[in-house]
């Protein structure tokens, strides 16, 4: 078997600067996304070791008021905007759909490419921002504070979100087409795999909520000049920008969860070698959650004039679309059921991303209760409850995600101790920060504040402790995955031992991804069928795929 | 044509991109591809027009009296404009089906000339506007209900601006369009660019078919 | 592209037939305008709109004998749409109704 040093791979197909930031290749614009979230990571966390430290005592003595509003200002617009938006969609996405459809790659190559131009472009903006005074709006950017009062530069970050939300656009918009138009043929929709599914979902969203943001920051940028939509001195109404702006900022959260959700529907089947549970079930609720989740956003309304109405209509929906993501838990929990379960790296992501999951999501039921959330609203549970689905959910599929794939985006294995140790101190520090947050936030402590009664340091203290040992957690992968670049052992195409399109191919992939098209005729996930398949570890590569 | 192009055959051998199969899934995902671009646009403006409901249920009468200052002769004028751009746009496809190289610059020569009458009526209209105080941003109109007329303005000068601004775009592309048209790149076998930059402008007579009554035309009588 | 003929002076009739058709439309919905209906009036200028906007998007647009994708398209972003007008309309028309201050 040729090594890869011999073989032309994506990566070694060129190697000019000019050949890497004018590729339109899927999977190098994968690897630039790749490099770019992970700084815009880095600076989101340490705006987050900012704020913990803060929290250690109860006084406001490390940070001033203003600039306290900005660190939790730009962690949130930076996490969120610049990190979790694009992190799955951008680098897993990017490098695997195509191949997972059986195409050379997307629709629309050049345009994503551009996709992330237009990132750097508004990143640029947002860090331009941040280096020129800020924002202390929170990133929620309500009216009328940051349209009539707020003396930090709004217009800047703003403008440098609108810009990004065209980045989140055009890449869920290529997604649409590519999943529609170019599977190979025998590619059925419900042959593909579940990540497909989920990205679809997630697409879906991008396509039809991120214009409604783009529009609602181009009205508080027209506030700024002098205009006055949502002034309430001439009978504007600052709860419509909220309408505004959660229409896309809750669908937004499921556009952070799916592709996660999908990562571990590709994760779960591998290391229990099972075919997974209920895969008709798992495609119908990532759809589902996505569309239930357009209707739900006046959850976070219900602290403000929206009427008692409208409020009670968005409660009982918002505990409807609890229900697909219920599904899903049970069906992961399902098909490990009898399986033959291994605790590789990535299968500890996934689990710590199921038991994160349930407490972060059981803990959204409380809050769509309207009477525990006029107690809990704007405290530091309704921080925990997000930061267990974002961090404990999100995070702990993309780095899942990053690892179950990586040998075959660099054609090297990681070294495995290093990675469960890093897995088990991101679950063991993850919960450190954020359990105490939810026993804060019920007895009273408010969120955005940073001094607080003296009775609240405790948990503070553990939260700022258990931060720490996250960040270890997340660093320790920077370091052994640059180091598996040059010392890993080669990977081969199969180095899991799993069923999968991306696990026939070379690793790293050639750059037309496929020698010959894909013929696909066979169900995925088709353990133990197929378990003749998995003793291959030479496929000849000019064999069209039959299993 | 009934025979589907591949990358051999003649004329559009070298727009075939290598990443598709044959001429006609590249041709179907392009057009996919511009309906789903449409489907952002349709829920971008669709921000503004959900203010502009909430806020006309909420002021009625405001926006009554705001309504009568817009001039209905020049909005009628500019509507029947752009339908008409919308017409010779649509010859512009037609032209390029059936293979006329100049008759496809020519429509789009005319589309812009269309183009541009209702951006200068549009000027115009602004100008008139701002003498008059109802700029929101420099409001100074007298009124008992100034407060939510100016909200009405703010609305009509976001929602007309941001259309007139697609407009701009949909013209500068069209420059491009039909210098190509002129170079014979576009003919009956390959016309997709042509094909899609008409479905652009027709969104944007779309958008204007709703904007005119909704602006314009509230409680004339 | 297509994989039926094409009749261009069939397409050029009806382009000129939707293009009087607009023309009437819109002469319809300003003389509607100045006739009192009362609520009426809201909905005949929306319905001529919606009228419009369907012959331009059939004919002009292309959208007639297109495939079932593109009718997906339209429709769910009307739909979408919609549910962005529905919820906050729904908020602002129930507001004040239960005499509680703020609710």
């Amino acid at each position: 078997m040729e090594s890869s040093d011999q073989r032309v791979t994506y990566i070694n197909a060129a190697h000019t600067v000019r050949s890497w930031l004018l590729t339109i290749d899927h999977k190098r614009i994968a690897l630039l996304y790749l490099v770019s979230i992970t700084v815009m990571f880095l600076l989101g966390g340490m705006m987050a070791g900012a704020i913990r430290l803060e929290l250690l005592t109860p006084e406001g003595d490390l940070l001033g008021s203003d600039t306290y509003n900005k660190a939790f200002t730009l962690h949130g617009i930076i996490m969120i905007f610049f990190f979790l938006i694009p992190s799955i969609p951008a680098t897993l996405g990017n490098f695997l759909i195509p191949i997972m459809v059986g195409a050379k790659d997307l629709a629309f190559p050049k345009i994503n490419l551009l996709s992330w131009y237009i990132y750097i472009v508004g990143a640029t903006f947002g860090l331009v921002a941040t280096v020129t005074g800020g924002l202390d709006t929170g990133w929620t950017l309500y009216t009328p504070y940051s349209t009539a009062f707020a003396t930090t530069n709004v217009v800047l970050p703003a403008t440098g979100l609108f810009i990004t939300g065209f980045s989140s656009i055009l890449t869920g918009f290529n997604f649409i087409v590519t999943i529609h138009k170019m599977r190979a043929p025998g590619l059925t929709w419900f042959r593909l795999p579940l990540f497909v599914w989920a990205q679809y979902a997630t697409s879906l969203v991008m396509v039809l909520g991120t214009p409604v943001i783009a529009i609602t920051i181009f009205m508080v940028i027209l506030d700024r000049s002098g205009f006055g939509i949502f002034d309430p001195n001439i009978g504007g109404d600052p709860v419509l920008f909220q309408h505004l702006f959660w229409f896309y900022s809750h669908p937004a959260v499921y556009i952070m969860i799916l592709p996660a959700m999908g990562v571990i529907s590709e994760i779960i089947p591998a290391f229990t070698r099972k075919k997974i549970f209920g895969y008709g079930f798992i495609a119908a609720s990532s759809l589902a959650i996505a569309i239930i989740g357009f209707i739900v956003w006046g959850h976070h309304l219900f602290t403000t004039t929206q009427s008692m109405y409208a409020a009670t209509v968005f409660s009982v929906l918002t505990f409807a679309v609890a229900i697909p993501s219920a599904v899903k838990t049970f069906n992961w929990a399902a098909t490990m059921y009898r399986g033959s379960v291994s605790f590789e790296s990535p299968m500890i992501f996934a689990i710590g991303f199921m038991g994160l999951f349930l407490i972060g999501g059981l803990t959204g039921l409380f809050l769509a209760l309207l009477g525990l959330d006029m107690h809990v609203q704007d405290t530091y549970f309704v921080v925990a409850h997000f930061h267990y689905i974002m961090v404990g959910g999100a995070i702990m599929g993309y780095m899942g995600g990053l690892h179950f794939w990586w040998p075959k985006m660099s054609g090297r294995k990681y070294p495995e101790m290093p990675a469960k140790i890093s897995a088990a101190l991101i679950f063991v520090g993850f919960n450190g920060t954020f359990f105490p947050q939810f026993i804060a936030g019920y007895a009273g402590m408010p969120r955005r504040y940073h001094y607080y009664p003296d009775e609240y340091q405790i948990l503070n203290v553990c939260s700022t402790m258990g931060a720490a040992i996250l960040a270890v957690g997340y660093l320790m992968p920077l370091f052994y995955l640059l180091w598996s670049l040059r010392h890993g052992e080669e990977a081969g195409k199969n180095p899991w031992g799993v069923l999968g399109l991306e696990w026939t191919i070379d690793s790293p992939p050639h750059p037309h991804n496929f020698h010959e098209t894909p013929v696909v005729d066979y169900e995925p996930y088709d353990y133990p069928e197929a378990a003749h398949v998995l003793g291959l570890h030479h496929v000849d590569p000019e064999e069209a795929v039959h299993v | 044509m009934s025979e589907v192009a591949t990358h051999d055959s003649p004329g559009i051998g070298s727009r075939l991109q290598p990443h598709f199969a044959n001429a006609q899934q590249q041709y179907e995902t392009a057009t996919f591809g511009m309906w789903v671009f449409l489907v952002t646009e349709v829920m971008f403006f669709g921000g503004l027009f959900t203010a502009y409901l909430i806020y006309r249920i909420q002021y009625a009468d405001a926006f009554v009296h705001a309504s009568h200052h817009l001039d209905i002769v020049l909005g009628c004028f500019n509507t029947v404009v752009l339908i008409g751009s919308s017409l010779t746009m649509a010859m512009a496809v037609h032209s390029a089906r059936i293979s006329k190289s100049k008759m496809i610059a020519f429509w789009i020569f005319m589309t812009m000339i269309l183009g541009g009458i209702f951006l200068g009526v549009k000027a115009y209209e602004y100008t008139i506007k701002w003498q008059h105080g109802l700029f929101p941003a420099n409001f100074f109109f007298e009124a008992p209900d100034a407060g939510p007329q100016r909200i009405f303005y703010s609305l009509y000068f976001a929602m007309t601006g941001l259309h007139a601004t697609h407009m701009v775009i949909g013209m500068g592309i069209m420059v491009y369009i039909a210098a190509q048209a002129l170079k014979g790149s576009y003919t009956e076998r390959w016309y997709t660019p042509v094909e899609i930059m008409g479905l652009y402008w027709h969104f944007v007579d779309l958008v204007w078919i709703f904007l005119f009554p909704l602006l314009y035309l509230i409680g004339r009588h | 592209m297509s994989s039926h003929a094409y009749d261009p002076a069939a397409t050029v009739r009806a382009y000129l037939a939707v293009f009087t058709a607009l023309m009437v439309f819109t002469g319809l919905t300003v003389a509607v305008a100045f006739m009192n209906l009362g609520l009426m009036n809201n909905v005949v200028a929306l319905g001529i709109a919606f009228a419009k906007a369907a012959m331009v998007m059939a004919i002009f647009m292309h959208v007639r004998g297109s495939s079932n994708l593109i009718y997906f398209c339209i429709f769910g972003s009307l739909f979408f749409l919609s549910l962005m007008f529905y919820f906050p309309l729904i908020d602002v028309l129930s507001r004040n109704l239960l005499g509680i201050p703020g609710k």
